[in-house]
């Protein structure tokens, strides 16, 4: 692969994280990071998504008036959210209702948005799409991270797989929002530290 | 002791200052060094404070203060463990041993996690070991009850020191208390073990537990003891709250005595009042704290006394100087509040903190069935609004005085 389009793709991972070096996504980080199967399948959605929307927008940008752009780009995301939402209402039901409205909400995801303002309208749609894959799969990456820390501090599991003995006395405060808050706050830390990124 | 001292500086010194071989473990021996003898350096410029306080002084006198409370809270553990459990012959002496060993296990395991990780940061990041430690080891196993698992009380530690300090940069630059964020951590990461009515009063399990302290006469499987606040959150709304806790054994009598059950150290009022005196004659806590936060629960606490009492539960009706001696609310007005890193800096801005402080509690305490205790949650909401206090009050201060000075110009 070229460099560039390498860059493009892996950049997101570390680098230029978009949760935590952006710190964008950041409700949806929270929300459904509870278990690792929900934190498996959001990012999935999410990948499809701005992968998409990233390609989509990135043919028309040549033919979308700057002064509508935001109205066209809502046109392009929210019809991809709805087709993946319908999607996994269709074959994966019960994490669909575990998602619940975060789904949806994909279609307010700052990643997703921001991706298709701040990249796919001014690059070729091949680089638009490494760049949603990659932003997708970033914040993928985060997400699971926290979930896996979270599932394990407060059920004692893994994807389900019972880690802990028997008699682990889960920890409440992961299960709750406050909990990922702080998870996802010391991941950050250690994530810039070995990044040696500086906010300006 | 002055050959000693010479032969500290000329021989031992050298190894840990700049350049010397374990210049990496400074910060131990400094903290041993000022421990032990007072340092000889003085200020090079001015100001000057002629005082003989210094922070290790300061922080020792609020570990002093403590004491009646710890004392007091060992004895109530082994005592209402005697009464409980059945012990026979019991004597004030074999409660206190009693007492003892539930109690100062939990003091132990608090003062060595909480100071590895200190000791860890003070190395890493290469500043002195600092005493504000001392103080947040000690009240933090205070504000648990005795029957907390060891284990529980190491978690709750480190995450106090890390999260609570470590992380913003240490002591000076905590946003909250320390010893209260790692009570919120086991509140709500371990809520079964810190709230309800089965922790308060430890129960015989082991074999070990009839040993010379006394005979267990008849083995209790989980000792149900609820706590005051609990009980008058439980009164039925038309009922009298003071009723439901004569019924269930509280009186104003005990409450301040503190022969109840409880978190260790806050159950006792006179304990704490004794503690109180000590920090306002040495000057080392805010009054203004005190005082202000006793007056937030006295006006709040009548605001809800004045209520309907149809539309409105008994414990609204509870007469506010109930709220005084119940929980944990005056032992955290009087040590975790006056912390003087985390609450407000400005005079002003402490009356406005101390206010909100006693004022919230007593709305967590009645309006929010969810939580029995408001004291944790209202000092910790305000150790983060006192920033936010301070600025208001010098932003209108500011204000004031221009204004003065702009009426000063065109007279």
């Amino acid at each position: 692969m070229a460099s560039a389009a390498k860059k493009l793709l892996m950049d997101p991972f570390s680098d230029n994280n978009p949760i935590t070096i952006q710190v964008l996504g950041i409700c949806s980080a929270l929300a459904v990071t509870v278990k690792v199967d929900t934190a498996i399948v959001m990012p999935l959605a999410l990948t499809a998504v701005v992968t998409l929307s990233n390609f989509v927008i990135s043919l028309l940008r040549n033919v979308i008036p700057s002064g509508i752009r935001m109205i066209v780009e809502m046109a392009v995301i929210a019809t991809l959210v709805i087709i993946a939402d319908q999607l996994l209402q269709a074959f994966l039901f019960d994490i669909s209702k575990q998602l619940s409205v975060f789904v949806g909400l994909i279609i307010t995801n700052c990643i997703v948005m921001g991706r298709a303002e701040a990249f796919a309208l001014q690059n070729p749609p091949k680089d638009s799409l490494l760049d949603g894959l990659g932003n997708g799969l970033g914040y993928g990456i985060v997400l699971i991270a926290v979930a896996s820390i979270r599932e394990v501090l407060g059920f004692g599991s893994w994807l389900g797989f019972k880690l802990m003995p028997e008699n682990y006395m889960g920890n409440g405060l992961a299960l709750l929002a406050p909990g990922a808050f702080i998870i996802l706050g010391l991941l950050i830390w250690a994530q810039r530290t070995v990044t040696k990124y500086v906010e300006d | 002791m002055k050959f000693l001292f010479d032969f500290m500086d000329k021989n031992i010194a050298p190894l840990f200052e700049k350049g010397g071989k374990l210049e990496r473990l400074y910060p131990l021996f400094e903290a041993g060094d000022t421990f032990t003898r007072t340092p000889a350096e003085v200020t090079p410029s001015s100001p000057h404070v002629r005082d003989s306080i210094d922070q290790k002084r300061l922080m020792v006198f609020v570990v002093y203060a403590l004491l009646p409370c710890l004392f007091f809270g060992m004895w109530n553990a082994g005592h209402l463990f005697n009464i409980n459990n059945n012990v026979e012959n019991a004597t004030s002496l074999t409660d206190m041993l009693r007492g003892a060993t539930m109690v100062l296990p939990i003091v132990m395991v608090s003062y060595m996690v909480g100071g590895v990780w200190d000791l860890l940061f003070a190395l890493v990041r290469r500043h002195e070991i600092n005493e504000g430690f001392l103080v947040t080891g000690m009240l933090f196993p205070l504000v648990l009850p005795p029957t907390l698992p060891l284990w529980q009380v190491a978690i709750g530690i480190s995450f106090g020191i890390i999260i609570g300090k470590e992380i913003f940069g240490g002591v000076g630059y905590n946003i909250l208390n320390p010893a209260l964020t790692g009570r919120a951590f086991l509140f709500f990461a371990y809520p079964a073990q810190i709230s309800g009515d089965k922790v308060w009063i430890g129960s015989a399990k082991t074999p070990l537990d009839n040993n010379f302290l006394g005979t267990v006469a008849e083995n209790v499987d989980g000792v149900t003891a609820a706590t005051p606040l609990a009980v008058a959150a439980a009164a039925e709304q038309g009922s009298s709250a003071i009723a439901a806790l004569g019924e269930a054994g509280f009186t104003l009598w005990n409450m301040t005595v503190g022969t109840i059950s409880g978190c260790i150290g806050s159950t006792s009022v006179i304990a704490i009042l004794i503690g109180m005196v000590f920090l306002l004659i040495t000057g080392i806590a805010s009054w203004r704290v005190m005082l202000s936060g006793i007056i937030g629960v006295v006006a709040i606490g009548a605001l809800f006394n004045a209520l309907p009492a149809e539309t409105f539960s008994a414990f609204s009706q509870l007469p506010f100087y109930y709220h005084l001696v119940m929980g944990g609310f005056l032992f955290g007005i009087v040590f975790m509040a006056t912390d003087p890193v985390s609450c407000a800096a400005t005079n002003t801005g402490k009356w406005i903190y101390g206010f909100l402080i006693g004022g919230l509690t007593v709305v967590i305490r009645v309006a929010n069935p969810a939580y029995p205790e408001g004291a944790m949650l209202a000092i910790l909401f305000m150790n983060v609004m006192a920033p936010l206090v301070d600025h208001f009050v010098v932003q209108s201060h500011i204000k004031k005085r221009t204004a003065y000075a702009r009426a000063l110009n065109h007279a």
